[in-house]
């Protein structure tokens, strides 16, 4: 019993951490609200990567292992799991407003087609391009405030 | 059983034809950065060729683990000869003008997607995995070479002169994707491959289906040029490996 209180104080321990690591690409999301930490036991960190040739990936990593190492858990090993994919449902609802307040349109949910401004709210909205800065996004404008924005693609 | 046939080489040269189309047309994607036509092409380009050189990763690495020699991923991309690629000749071919490099990115994505697809079935879970998480990002690239295609085919006289010609070049490397030779056949047999012959009525069928609404005829055949998945190379893939591979071979222990 108070093993299994103790393995469950490390794991939250671990998850503390893991949720101070900021995505090095979007800075106001952890890399736990993006859905990259996947699961967490009192031996390894199991992550998964967004886009096959994310080139955050080994910077995730690296982030994770210093803040890792800086918290005293240096035994904690990280491991990367390619299965099941990374989807972006997996972006948790905190994560959603945050990437909104960013001024990131988060992922459609399913059956949603219409893309709403993250600046005015107004859903007049056309794609510019399908690829934004980044793999992950693709390049909107809105038509009533003129601004450009950022879409988090569906994957 | 010849010794091409042992499972370990089936896999490991499965794994290589995998890596190798990725990364070369990775490569020559690449090669668009800075020049695109429009900042936006500029970004697709160079984001889809990050999606293939991150597939072309974990084939290669895992090529490195099978093979058991001690080669990692950027061993094998950068310290093999052009005989040892095992590239199809779509990928390697020069980009030509933007027409050109879309045509050859619809031509391959769409037949990726497909391959892909039958992939998530694979019996190697390290393949069904890749193919898994990769599929999605080249169905994306399909569509967005697809749309490409029916701009340029149904847009001004030039861009449909453009298109047509791309295509054109492109359509003699074709065959060779849907060729089941003695390793494709192996690797098929035991699950770890997709039979690629499968899903040729399927290609034919969305390739003519875009070509239409491009309001572009499909192009007459062609002989077909074959051997990439041997080793045989036209004269341009020794070039492009002569730029990507100049700094790990002339400062081997080169980091960053």
């Amino acid at each position: 019993m108070v093993r299994a209180a103790g393995l469950a104080q490390a794991v939250d321990g671990i998850w503390n951490v893991v949720e101070s690591v900021p995505d090095p690409e979007i800075p106001v999301v952890s890399v736990v609200d993006l859905g990259i930490v996947r699961s967490v036991s009192p031996e390894k960190v199991t992550i998964t990567p967004t886009y096959t040739g994310c080139p955050a990936t080994q910077v995730i990593e690296r982030d994770i292992r210093d803040a890792l190492d800086a918290a005293g858990y240096r035994n904690v090993a990280i491991e990367t799991a390619l299965s099941p994919p990374w989807t972006t449902d997996w972006i948790s609802e905190e994560g959603r407003a945050k990437l909104k307040a960013y001024g990131i349109a988060p992922p459609l949910p399913p059956g949603q087609r219409e893309v709403e401004c993250p600046q005015c709210g107004s859903t007049r909205t056309e794609e510019v391009s399908r690829f934004g800065s980044t793999p992950c996004k693709a390049q909107w404008r809105c038509r009533d405030c003129l601004e450009p924005f950022d879409l988090f693609k569906c994957h | 059983m010849s010794a091409a046939t042992e499972t370990t080489d089936v896999l490991f040269e499965t794994l290589l034809r995998l890596g190798d189309d990725s990364l070369i047309l990775g490569q020559r994607l690449g090669e668009w950065c800075g020049h695109a036509p429009s900042v936006e092409v500029d970004l697709s380009l160079a984001n889809m060729g990050l999606d293939l050189i991150g597939q072309a990763t974990h084939f290669l690495g895992r090529a490195g683990e099978i093979e058991g020699n001690g080669r990692d991923g950027d061993a094998i991309a950068f310290r093999r000869d052009v005989l040892d690629f095992r590239n199809c000749w779509l990928v390697e071919q020069p980009n030509g003008d933007f027409a050109r490099t879309m045509a050859r990115q619809f031509l391959f994505s769409t037949w990726q997607e497909m391959l892909f697809g039958h992939l998530e079935g694979s019996k190697d879970d390290f393949i069904a995995s890749v193919a898994a998480k990769a599929v999605k990002e080249v169905r994306y690239h399909a569509e967005l070479s697809a749309e490409w295609v029916i701009r340029l085919g149904d847009g001004t006289g030039e861009s449909r002169r453009r298109m047509a010609e791309g295509l054109d070049w492109h359509w003699r490397f074709v065959p060779e994707l849907f060729e089941m030779d003695e390793i494709a056949s192996a690797a098929a047999e035991r699950g770890i491959g997709a039979d690629v012959s499968a899903f040729r009525e399927d290609y034919d069928r969305r390739v003519r289906a875009v070509l239409a609404e491009a309001t572009l005829e499909v192009p007459k055949d062609q002989r077909p040029i074959l051997g990439g998945r041997r080793g045989h190379h036209g004269e341009h893939l020794g070039h492009l490996l002569a730029v990507m591979q100049y700094l790990p071979r002339t400062y081997p222990d080169a980091t960053w």
